[in-house]
């Protein structure tokens, strides 16, 4: 019994230690997650640090923590979630663009459009959508068919987005 | 070799030696040059202030599309994706534009491209896609047959992504089988400074192909083909906003200096155009007094 408890007490350091270990390393890779989100016109972070990045991507809806795998991933009309250091949230619709994940833990997320959810204006959405449903009945070629199509996914996202 | 031929051929030199000399102008020819510099250099001074308007906007927006093109580097910059330098079919990418009286931001990509085409030799395939009428004038002079396709009807407007889209997609659907693909063009260091700059654009098959591939994570063929084609059109969109920002620098520099030429011009002008009007009156006189003299 003695011995066990002196085992264990040798022990404790040890385990702080690693405890310790592990929490700088996690402090580290904090550091490390630069975090780039760009449409053209607008950047929303650079190299910032945030907590978790949500994407809504052709693979399927993932978080991004830090230290990820590196991976690479193309975006579909969504909302983009950041959680911000501070545990604050801020959401981003974005139309379509890219995501990178690189084996430095950097995230980049390129957007071709990219906006605030509450610049959206839940009207013109609505007009947009009876606009490109019409399109997609009327439209005769295959190619104006898809168009079509695209835009009345786009708008679906976009109104998911407004009424979340 | 052709290339070296075209570019041996002399060039015609304007043989316009000082026809008139000073004081043998009569005035009214005088008057006449003193009236359209003063034209010109009035020309000169609106395309400034439209091109200093103009250069203000496409520097706020060079702003975000740098970070954006930075980001867009970030991956082939980080897998360590290589072009495959040793295989003969290249294909280029010039950044131009449509609109001139700009320095030498055309002839500067331009350039850069027949000096990568001599260093490369002539073992290496080249076609160029040009974007922009004032590049593809100056490169059907020597290269026509290199021109693969060229835009027009751009530079008039600031750039947008759908342009990019555009050009990416007539670098993906191309019949030319191209191995390795570079863009050039300008980029803005200052007001008065521009670099011109190559960048790399990787096929999947380079990517694929690159040590660090096997890191990331589930990839398959289709979304690194959609990820590729987007990241393309990126950078193409990042190159434009470069290039229309050094454009328009360019352009208020030359515009600048041209008012300022034609100021001195005006001076050196009405400085003669006072000195021969003196001399008319002082002839004049001592005819006159000649005349009165002689009675």
């Amino acid at each position: 019994m003695a011995a066990a408890v002196l085992r264990q007490a040798a022990r404790a350091p040890l385990l702080v230690q690693q405890c310790s270990r592990l929490i700088a390393a996690s402090h580290r890779s904090y550091a490390d997650m630069a975090f780039t989100f760009a449409s053209p016109y607008d950047v929303y972070y650079k190299d910032a640090k945030v907590k978790q990045i949500d994407v809504p991507t052709f693979s399927g809806n993932f978080g991004i923590l830090p230290d990820h795998v590196p991976t690479l991933a193309v975006l579909k009309p969504g909302v983009i979630n950041v959680t911000e250091e501070d545990g604050s949230n801020k959401k981003y619709f974005v139309s379509s663009g890219s995501v990178t994940i690189n084996d430095d833990s950097s995230v980049q997320i390129l957007a071709e459009e990219a906006h605030p959810v509450d610049r959206l204006d839940a009207a013109s959405i609505r007009d947009g959508m009876s606009k490109a449903q019409q399109e997609a009945t009327s439209a005769s070629s295959e190619t104006a068919k898809a168009e079509a199509q695209i835009a009345i996914e786009c708008y679906e996202a976009l109104q998911k987005a407004v009424e979340a | 070799m052709e290339a070296i031929l075209s570019r041996a051929t002399p060039m015609l030199v304007p043989q316009c030696g000082q026809m008139q000399s000073r004081g043998m102008a009569t005035l009214k020819e005088i008057r006449i040059r003193l009236k359209s510099v003063t034209n010109i250099q009035k020309i000169t001074k609106s395309m400034k202030m439209v091109s200093a308007a103009k250069y203000a906007r496409a520097e706020r927006e060079l702003k975000p599309a740098r970070s954006y093109g930075l980001g867009a580097k970030a991956f082939y910059e980080k897998a360590e994706i290589e072009p495959d330098t040793t295989k003969p079919n290249h294909l280029m990418v010039a950044m131009s534009s449509d609109r001139g009286l700009c320095g030498g931001i055309h002839s500067a990509v331009i350039k850069f491209i027949k000096a990568k085409m001599e260093e490369e030799g002539s073992s290496v395939d080249t076609k160029i896609i040009v974007v922009g009428d004032k590049g593809k004038a100056i490169l059907q002079r020597t290269l026509s047959q290199n021109i693969l396709c060229s835009f027009s009807d751009y530079g008039k407007r600031p750039p947008i992504f759908a342009d990019a889209a555009l050009v990416a997609n007539m670098i993906l659907d191309t019949d030319y089988k191209y191995d390795r693909a570079t863009l050039i063009f300008n980029t803005f260091k200052s007001v008065i400074s521009y670099n011109t700059t190559e960048l790399p654009l990787h096929s999947t098959s380079a990517i694929e192909g690159s040590a660090k591939y096997n890191l990331y994570d589930s990839l398959d063929e289709d979304v690194l083909r959609c990820y590729n084609e987007f990241s393309l059109a990126s950078l193409i969109m990042f190159a434009m906003k470069e290039g229309a920002c050094s454009e328009q620098s360019s352009r208020m520099t030359a515009m600048d200096a041209a008012s300022k030429n034609a100021g001195e011009m005006i001076d050196k002008l009405t400085l003669t155009f006072n000195r021969t009007r003196q001399a008319v009156i002082t002839r004049e006189l001592i005819e006159i007094i000649s005349g009165a003299a002689a009675l």
